[in-house]
């Protein structure tokens, strides 16, 4: 009971400070920004292919969550408890009755606040203006709100990611410097790693037996491959997206990748956390 | 009556490594008083604090906070802490700060908000931290750490940096919170910061502690000489010397070392040859001599 409300407090306190911090502010106009635009730049062609606007953007926007929401997931809890180290904050919230685990839990839910807020709200307006202009459809909403929630998913992960960092390095300027190497690892590199891998492989071993492995292990893979693949045929994709879709997986594979990626995470940052000398 | 130490340390080790931290340190506080632990940067003040916290593992020895190890929940209750050079979050208020520390901490914030009134910082309590000046942010410190009527308080450093009339008032609440019951340790750098508001002091050098009790007992164990400086009236030191004798100074004045009992003779003497005497001073030994002689002690002994 104690430890719920303690939980609550420190989710509380670093949704304020991201509130103050302007990071909730930045995070939803990003996400409003990018999903408006990708909805009436990218919609064009929607008529033509008799797939509705909603379906359709939701397909380009899962590639770019891929890039974007991982991105502000991390932004938000990359100096979290490097932050409270230098500030000497950590040592004072670690001599109260707070258990480690409560603090961390309590830290990964107030991030999580925020990207929810930032998705809803950044995915919601451009969902509903899509509605508003090309009218409703149930199976493009059902697409609009698994990309929702999905997208908090892989957020969910990252921010794990984040905080694991963050309290491994212990410092604010190191965290910063090394998941921005973890985003552009896991976001960038990796997919141009196993294009690269496809084309010299030219359809052997590796195209039919490690590629889709590769796919599923990586969060980011694993969200937008889970995404596509529930729209069917219905949108036009292309690249890693359109050979992902003939993997021998069904799709749900996918999101327990993610749910394995957060508990790797989540342990990672516990273990670390745990031995911590503030 | 509880004279049951709530802090109790035994034969303390810690180390980092190859490193000594604290080698063989004893201490205890009792309830309503106030230690003051003293030492150099890298004597092991804060070392010792993180592992009455829990936070290190001793090497040897043994912890005791009101009967709890350090770090189980029972200590963790019992015991608050303010860390030397806190920076809390610049875009929080105050009154944000203390509400946060309160329920992490099980009280209610309503209570912990009237120790901002406590502290004097209750017009403050609105504004964001960052435009605090630092002996503000001290007392929000001070105020977070009174949360919850603790037993023990840690204080590390707790006045450095403050100017003379906010470390005055500082000490001033830390009496009020020791008369009240609880048991103060505090660390500082100088023992003329301490001076008289701490009832006992204990001084740390190289991670040993190398003295231990009353200021006034330390003092007279050191026996440092009270030096009684004489100026003649007219610039002829060489007459003063040759009828006291005595340590020239410079042209008009000689300087004498003499122990407490001797110095009412001395004085007596000097006296009685007023035809030539225009002023005498007396300086009994300084705090910054006690505490300097007895860190002298320790770094001989570690050369030893």
């Amino acid at each position: 009971m104690n430890g719920l409300s303690r939980i609550a407090a420190i989710a509380a306190i670093e949704f304020r400070l991201s509130a103050r911090n302007r990071w909730v502010l930045l995070a939803t106009l990003i996400l409003v920004l990018f999903a408006l635009a990708l909805a009436f730049l990218g919609s064009g062609p929607a008529g033509e292919r008799g797939v509705d606007a909603l379906t359709l953007t939701a397909a380009s926007l899962a590639t770019l969550s891929v890039y974007l929401v991982p991105l502000i997931a991390l932004l938000l809890s990359y100096d979290t408890i490097a932050g409270e180290i230098e500030r000497g904050t950590l040592a004072l919230v670690l001599a109260t009755p707070a258990a480690r685990g409560e603090v961390l839990f309590g830290k990964f839910l107030g991030h999580l606040a925020v990207l929810t807020l930032a998705i809803a709200i950044g995915y919601g307006v451009a969902g509903g203006a899509l509605v508003a202009v090309h009218g409703y459809d149930p199976a493009g909403a059902l697409a609009w709100a698994r990309l929702m929630a999905t997208a908090l998913f892989l957020g969910a992960v990252f921010i794990a990611i984040g905080i694991t960092v963050s309290a491994m390095t212990g410092r604010v300027g190191t965290a910063a410097a090394l998941l921005v190497g973890v985003w552009l690892v896991l976001v960038v590199l990796y997919d141009l790693a196993l294009l690269a891998g496809l084309v010299l492989d030219d359809g052997g071993i590796f195209t039919t037996h490690v590629f889709p492995i590769l796919v599923l292990a990586n969060p980011g893979d694993a969200f937008r491959l889970f995404n596509l693949a529930a729209l069917e045929a219905a949108a036009p994709v292309a690249g890693i997206d359109g050979l992902a879709r003939t993997l021998p997986f069904p799709a749900a594979t996918a999101l327990a990748s993610l749910v394995i990626w957060l508990l790797l995470a989540g342990c990672a940052g516990m273990l670390r956390f745990r031995s911590l000398h503030p | 009556m509880s004279h049951d130490p709530v802090l109790d340390i035994a034969g303390l080790s810690v180390a980092f490594g190859s490193l000594k931290a604290l080698s063989d340190v004893s201490l205890s506080v009792a309830a309503g008083e106030r230690l003051a632990l003293l030492g150099h940067n890298g004597a092991g003040k804060s070392t010792l604090f993180k592992a009455v916290l829990g936070f290190l593992k001793p090497e040897a020895g043994r912890i005791s906070v009101a009967g709890a190890a350090p770090g189980t929940a029972a200590a963790r209750r019992t015991v608050s802490y303010l860390p030397e050079a806190i920076a809390f979050p610049r875009a929080l208020t105050g009154a944000e700060v203390i509400t946060y520390f309160a329920k992490l901490k099980g009280e209610p914030p309503a209570k912990a908000k009237a120790l901002l009134q406590t502290v004097g910082i209750a017009d403050a309590a609105h504004r964001r931290v960052g435009t605090y000046s630092k002996g503000m942010r001290q007392r929000l410190g001070l105020a977070q750490a009174l949360i919850g009527r603790p037993s023990l308080l840690l204080l590390d450093e707790p006045t450095s940096g403050l100017d003379p009339i906010s470390r005055g008032e500082f000490y001033g609440l830390i009496d009020t919170i020791a008369a009240e019951g609880a048991a103060v340790l505090l660390s500082s750098h100088s023992l003329t910061e301490v001076e008289a508001r701490t009832d006992r002091i204990a001084i740390l050098v190289k991670g040993r502690r190398v003295a231990e009790g009353r200021l006034a007992d330390l003092a007279s164990a050191a026996a440092l000489p009270t030096v009684v400086r004489v100026k003649a009236k007219a610039i002829d030191g060489a007459t003063l010397q040759a009828r006291l004798g005595g340590r020239r100074l410079n042209g008009r004045s000689v300087e004498f070392d003499c122990t407490p009992g001797d110095k009412l003779a001395l004085l007596a003497r000097i006296a009685s040859h007023s035809d030539i005497v225009a002023d005498v001073e007396v300086s009994p030994p300084h705090l910054d001599d006690v505490y300097r002689y007895y860190s002298g002690l320790g770094a001989a002994g570690e050369a030893a």
